[in-house]
């Protein structure tokens, strides 16, 4: 009995958790690992676009919850998604057309990309905050719970009990459908071949026809709905601030470069090692253990690796001794 | 002297801005931003030589920053007794854990051949020593923290003047730029980029956190200063003095003494915190003369060649027999230790170190913006662009504010839009700096001073 409430204390602490972070983080790394291997640059605007997407998503809500409408136990977000797509996807083509074309088409090198998309991150920060404003919202409505701890409890007659939020099982079920259509879409239809191919060599797929207007406004649609997604399921389960979108591009870039940069699958699995090494890593043990051990043997610390100020240090660490050891990544992207 | 007629036209606008500040908001705010523009200047001066003459490109700027601004705490404030006594030892014995830990790896490394083995045994070195290390500091770091928590909580510094501190920080942030180098500069350049993003931000989580060294986000206030406090100079008959010939004309028109001496008292208020700016400004500009002399200098030393060919073309650099990691490594250290050098005069400028404020947007990108729109490879250039690009982020609110309400002023006080767009005046910061950039990234990528070569 000990032995299973021991389990389900990890369960509900860190498994769950890790589980619903990594699919927010999987969602924004694949984003940015698609921009890098057909346009080829570093994208320093992403969490600034996925706080954008998330925007008018937080507006649609607003706006639906004046007019009654919603989807009963489920969150209205969801409703509003596509059209918070839709407008996402028209800012990205924007920006395209009047910021990032006139560099591809010049080839300029990667690091003036990376400085422009630093100009747009500036551009995007400075219409959120006029728009929305800088201050903290939630806007989750429906049911918070599926599976309550103390319902939980009386069930199985168990000491520890299991929370399930709802937002933690849309997170997940959401980001497996949206990646599943996605690597469908890139491995099986030929529009995904052809991005493929730019891809992999551009001048080749160049030569066998493939329109290399079509291949990036694709992919600028892909990424619009990716960052959607990703960012308001994660306005969902947290709540929505323009700035910690901006913090939250640095845990993305680390899970694109650990899964390996210009690989949407290692950028998947790369999400995950993120969300799972910092909430690991960062986890007080004690009661753990206390189900585990005798009780006279019982820890009196806390048995925390590290303090939970450091979540984000931990997967900047895993980033840096990746590149140490592996510059390419765990599944081999793009050779540095 | 032809060459020099753009830079000198563009300083002297910007110096008439600065002076425009002064006559319609007030000389002490001029001279903030004045002094704030020499700061930033020798941050630019520090990214341009990393960027400008070796294209390294450093997104790290924040942790030197921060870390020169760490430095102003360990130099110059008293050190606290006490917890040195409960704690001291502890954290000793750490430093010395660290040590061996180094000793230990490095001995590995040179003796065995590369392999399985090798690879585990270092990590479990670390992984051990790292364990040893939390065993040992953890009770010390209880006690130095649990003194007087409100006021002290941590070991204080060494006493000494600030201005140590100065050389101090750069010398922090260059031995960190060693250990960031050795580990990231054979990346390529956006990882580069992305890699030292994320190094700086580790470093200023461990300032914010680590409360035992800088009372990390309780903030360090009231530091010393290198410039005479306000409240000694209001009392002291010499300064009153002054400030009574430079305003004689004004006091004499004054009928009543009474009314005379409050308006004395309020002149003497106003000029002493514009006294102190100036002090401020005196030393800040010593500091970017000298700095530019000596950058200037390197530039166009066969040294510079150097550089300029190795950025140009580093397969060529390399076949003409230079060491590229090495240079490219002591460029990294020098670019670092002169933000070090900025982040050390910042904070003792403001007389507060508050960890909590570093955040990349400003500390990083901001001095990017600058560099790049100021013009890259070209000192002057990098410095202008520190001075313009700090103008605009102060003064873009204002400025904003004043069009919101010139263009609605045909809409009633209380319309839903205009209250709106008032309230988020502060932000179009942003989008000024962002357009800007973008512009000049477009139709003048060299910046506003471009890079000149001189063939000798």
């Amino acid at each position: 009995m000990d032995f299973l409430n021991a389990i389900i204390v990890l369960f509900n602490f860190t498994v769950i958790p890790a589980l619903a972070y990594g699919s927010q983080l999987a969602l924004g790394a694949i984003f940015v690992t698609l921009i890098y291997a057909v346009l080829r640059f570093a994208n320093f605007a992403t969490g600034d676009m996925m706080s954008f997407g998330t925007m008018f998503a937080v507006i649609l809500t607003y706006y639906f919850q004046s007019l009654g409408f919603g989807l009963g136990f489920l969150p209205t977000a969801l409703l509003t998604i596509p059209f918070a797509i839709f407008m996402m996807i028209l800012y990205m083509l924007i920006i395209d057309k009047f910021v990032f074309s006139y560099y591809r088409i010049k080839k300029s090198p990667p690091v003036q990309f990376a400085m422009v998309s630093v100009g747009v991150m500036f551009v995007t920060q400075a219409l959120i905050r006029i728009i929305i404003g800088p201050s903290d919202r939630r806007f989750l409505d429906g049911e918070k719970f599926i599976i309550k701890a103390t319902e939980f409890k009386e069930m199985t007659g168990l000491a520890e009990g299991i929370t399930l939020k709802s937002t933690q099982a849309i997170t997940i079920i959401v980001t497996l459908i949206v990646v599943s259509i996605m690597f469908w879409f890139l491995n099986r239809t030929k529009t995904g071949t052809s991005m493929r191919a730019y891809s992999d060599n551009e001048d080749l797929a160049l030569l066998s026809g493939i329109d290399p207007k079509r291949v990036v406004l694709i992919t600028w649609v892909i990424a619009g709905i990716l960052a959607t997604i990703g960012g308001v399921l994660y306005g969902l389960d947290k709540s929505y601030r323009p700035f910690v979108y901006f913090n939250n591009m640095l845990p993305i870039f680390a899970a694109a470069i650990v899964g390996g940069i210009g690989n949407p699958f290692g950028a998947f699995l790369g999400g995950y090692v993120i969300a799972f090494a910092e909430i690991f890593v960062t986890y007080a043990y004690k009661r753990f253990i206390s189900y585990l051990l005798p009780e006279h043997l019982e820890p009196d610390s806390l048995l925390q690796l590290l303090s939970t100020d450091y979540k984000f240090a931990v997967s900047f660490s895993i980033l840096v001794i990746v590149l140490l050891i592996r510059p390419s990544g765990i599944f081999k992207g793009k050779v540095i | 002297m032809r060459n020099y007629k753009n830079v000198i036209a563009a300083y002297s606008i910007m110096i008439f801005l600065i002076i425009l500040v002064g006559i319609f908001q007030s000389w002490s705010i001029a001279l903030t931003i004045l002094n704030y523009c020499l700061i930033s200047a020798v941050m630019t001066i520090g990214a341009n030589i990393q960027w400008g003459y070796a294209g390294l490109i450093n997104f790290g700027i924040m942790g030197y920053t921060a870390l020169g601004g760490l430095a102003v705490v360990l130099v110059s404030v008293e050190p606290v007794k006490k917890a040195w006594q409960v704690g001291g030892l502890n954290i000793l014995a750490c430093i010395w854990i660290i040590v061996a830990i180094i000793f230990v790896v490095k001995f590995i490394l040179n003796r065995f051949d590369k392999s399985k083995l090798r690879n585990y045994s270092v990590a479990s070195v670390i992984l051990g020593g790292i364990i040893l290390l939390r065993v040992t500091a953890a009770p010390g770091i209880e006690a130095i923290e649990s003194v007087d928590p409100a006021k002290t909580g941590f070991l204080g510094g060494m006493g000494l003047p600030v201005l140590f501190s100065w050389i101090f920080g750069a010398l922090l942030a260059g031995s960190l730029a060693f250990v960031i180098g050795k580990i990231a500069l054979g990346l390529r350049a956006d990882y580069l980029a992305i890699a030292t993003l994320l190094i700086a931000e580790i470093i200023v989580s461990i300032i914010k956190h680590e409360e035992w060294l800088a009372r990390g986000v309780k903030n360090v206030i009231g530091l010393k200063r290198p410039a005479p406090y306000e409240i000694d100079l209001q009392t002291s008959e010499w300064f009153i003095n002054l400030v009574t010939k430079f305003n004689s004309s004004k006091l004499n028109l004054i009928n009543s003494i009474s009314d005379k001496q409050e308006a004395l008292n309020q002149m003497v208020i106003d000029a002493s915190s514009v006294y102190v700016k100036l002090c401020f400004t005196g030393l800040f500009l010593t500091v970017v003369i000298i700095l530019l002399i000596v950058t200037q200098k390197a530039l166009y030393s066969p040294w510079g060649r150097k550089m300029r060919a190795i950025r140009d073309n580093e397969e060529a650099a390399s076949a003409m027999g230079k060491n590229i990691v090495k240079e490219h490594l002591l460029i990294f250290i020098l670019g670092s230790a002169i933000v070090g050098l900025a982040g050390a005069m910042m904070v003792t400028n403001d007389g507060l170190f508050t960890p909590g404020s570093y955040r990349p947007m400003r500390y990083t990108f901001v001095i990017w913006v600058m560099v790049i729109v100021g013009g890259t490879g070209n000192n002057f250039g990098a410095i202008l662009g520190g001075f313009v690009v700090w103008f605009l982020w102060v003064e873009a609110a204002p400025i904003a504010l004043f069009l919101i309400n010139l263009f609605t002023s045909h809409l009633p006080e209380t319309n839903a839009v205009r209250v709106h767009l008032i309230e988020s005046a502060p932000y179009f910061r942003f989008l000024v700096i962002g357009i800007g950039l973008l512009l000049i990234m477009r139709y003048r990528p060299q910046g506003i001073i471009p890079e000149k070569i001189i063939k000798q």
